[in-house]
């Protein structure tokens, strides 16, 4: 589904990816751990287009994109849910759900709208209850849900999440990895970032361990929850031994 | 400010009616200014050359070519749009990136390439254009409106509700509010920014094409007329907030009702004053305009 080669990235002169490779297969759950300011948030932007690469190949089920532009990638049917959720905060729920099937075009669209949404509505019901009030009034937790809900709309193949836990109590973090639980059920592939090793491993076939821009580890998550590297620094087993 | 001994009713009402004219011309610029600045974050300083060529390309139309007046109005519409989108695709698309500063010096040479453009290809003169309705002023209370008046009225307000349509009941109207909201949530909806971009310049100069052609018959025009022009929208559009389009009409109306006012009572020496100081005022008081909410909740 996914492929990613040597992939070169930063800002301004700085670089803060440094050749990094990944591969996702469809239907897989993908996490890549790491510390903050790893990089992970940046290959997620270069993945989604809002950053270039420098260097490096992306490509989605073998087609390279890697110049191609951001929302483009969306009707290739790579959508992220980005880093602080990026919500349009003045605009109802509803609306930000129209906007996230922007992509969607021809003659289905509308009838496939209502489809979506009921869909979206089903996975979270608050979303539902909420569909008038405008998206800066919802909860943190609420928040989440509609920028998922907002990517699915746009009937993505393969979903980047960044950070969806980030600032949730435990009990939100649960739904929401429940919901994605069953996303994931129905077939979409996923591809998640998360500061929480526990919880991101507990979710995923796969994991990539990013250390400053590069893979330090790949494995399957049971094998990386077993690892001692892993367990010392990102799984918190270190307390009482240091 | 109560109403002075010398100024009866009937000439309140004459200045009501003066700044509601100049508002409509104003809001038509400073809509101008809000749509780019939503889309780009910069300020067109060449907004005032659009509404110069509005009037000037009508009067190419109509003398130069021989057209009808109405088939010449339309056409300097439609010509002053493509400048529009031309400009964008030429000037700003490369530069993009480089930042709301870049971009408004790129507008600012914009601007003199425009003005002295216009000056070689249509001269230095003031040039007329007929009003679109012949016939006397219409008494309204005491107070005369010129016929060319209830045009602009006219049109400001079809521009107006036209607008307002394409932004709550359209797809891409949809699309230009995502852009003024988050840029970057946009182009992760799928939307191209980038001609969001291209459009709202056309928009924008088509408006203010519109406002020069309307108050040509009344006021006549030049190829230098767009830098003052340029300040007052740009004051109307700071009154409103610049962040929504349709608080640029308040903010319009409210310099032209302001200007009006302080003509008839105070004198008509500080007319040209007021868009700056109302300019200075609200930067300085309220930069959030007057006519957006106060705060906007950040996410
Ligand atoms: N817009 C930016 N401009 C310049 N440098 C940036 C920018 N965004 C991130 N960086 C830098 O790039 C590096 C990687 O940041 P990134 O956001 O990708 O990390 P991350 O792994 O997502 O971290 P976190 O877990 O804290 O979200 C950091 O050193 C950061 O300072
Ligand atoms: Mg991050």
């Amino acid at each position: 589904m996914l492929r990613v080669c040597d992939l070169e990235a930063g800002y301004g002169h700085v670089r803060v990816l440094k050749g990094v490779s990944i591969e996702v297969a469809a239907g897989e759950a993908v996490t890549l751990i790491g510390a903050n300011g790893a990089g992970k948030s940046t290959l997620l932007k270069v993945l989604a287009g809002l950053l270039p690469a420098w260097d490096g190949c992306v490509e989605l089920e073998g087609k390279n994109i890697t110049g191609m532009r951001a929302h483009k990638r969306v009707r290739e049917g790579l959508v992220l849910v980005p880093e602080g959720r990026m919500l349009f905060a003045s605009m109802s729920v509803e609306d930000n759900l129209r906007l996230g099937a922007y992509s969607r075009g021809g003659k289905e669209a509308a009838s496939e709208f209502g489809q979506d949404r009921a869909t979206v509505y089903e996975l979270f019901p608050v979303l539902g209850r909420r569909a008038t009030q405008t998206a800066a009034t919802l909860s943190g937790g609420e928040q989440q849900m509609l920028a998922i809900g907002r990517a699915l709309m746009a009937r993505p193949r393969l979903l980047l999440l960044d950070e969806p836990s980030l600032g949730l109590a435990p009990k939100v973090v649960t739904e929401i990895f429940s919901a994605l639980q069953e996303l994931r059920r129905r077939g979409l592939t996923i591809l998640l970032v998360e500061q929480d090793a526990r919880v991101a491993l507990r979710h995923a076939d796969r994991g990539y361990v990013v250390r400053t821009g590069e893979v330090a580890l790949a494995g399957t998550a049971a094998e990386l929850m077993d690892n001692d590297d892993v367990r010392l620094i990102y799984l918190g087993a270190w307390h009482g031994r240091d | 400010m109560g109403v002075d001994a010398e100024v009866t009713g009937s000439e309140l009402l004459q200045f009501i009616i003066a700044g509601l004219k100049n508002g409509s011309i104003y809001a038509l610029v400073a809509l101008g200014f809000t749509i780019v600045y939503a889309s780009t974050k910069a300020i067109n300083f060449a907004q005032g050359e659009f509404y110069m060529f509005g009037g000037m390309f009508a009067v190419f139309f109509l003398s130069g070519l021989g057209m009808p007046l109405a088939l010449a109005a339309l056409v300097s519409v439609i010509t002053v749009t493509a400048v529009g989108l031309g400009f964008d695709r030429v000037a700003i698309r490369p530069r993009r990136d480089a930042g709301p500063l870049t971009l408004i010096i790129i507008t600012i040479g914009g601007s003199m390439v425009f003005q002295s453009f216009a000056r070689h290809a249509f001269g230095p003169d003031e040039r007329p254009l007929p009003v679109f309705t012949a016939g006397p002023s219409i008494d309204f209370f005491g107070a005369a409106i010129e016929r060319q008046t209830l045009w602009i009225w006219a049109l400001t307000a079809v521009a107006v509700v036209a607008l307002t349509i394409l932004y709550t009941r359209t797809k891409l109207g949809r699309a230009m509010r995502a852009c003024m909201e988050n840029r970057e949530a946009a182009r992760l909806m799928g939307i191209d920014t980038n001609r969001v971009v291209t459009i709202s310049f056309g928009l924008a100069a088509g408006l203010g094409a519109l406002g020069g052609l309307v108050v040509t018959p009344l006021t006549q025009t030049a190829f230098n007329v767009g830098p003052s022009m340029g300040v007052k929208g740009f004051a109307a559009a700071i009154l409103g907030g610049l962040g929504n389009p349709l608080a640029a009409v308040a903010g319009g109306i409210t310099l032209g009702l302001l200007e009006s006012l302080s003509i008839g009572f105070l004198s008509s020496t500080y007319k040209d004053v007021i868009a700056l100081a109302v300019l200075l005022a609200v930067l300085v008081l309220r930069p959030e305009g007057l006519f957006s909410r106060a705060s906007r909740e950040k996410m």
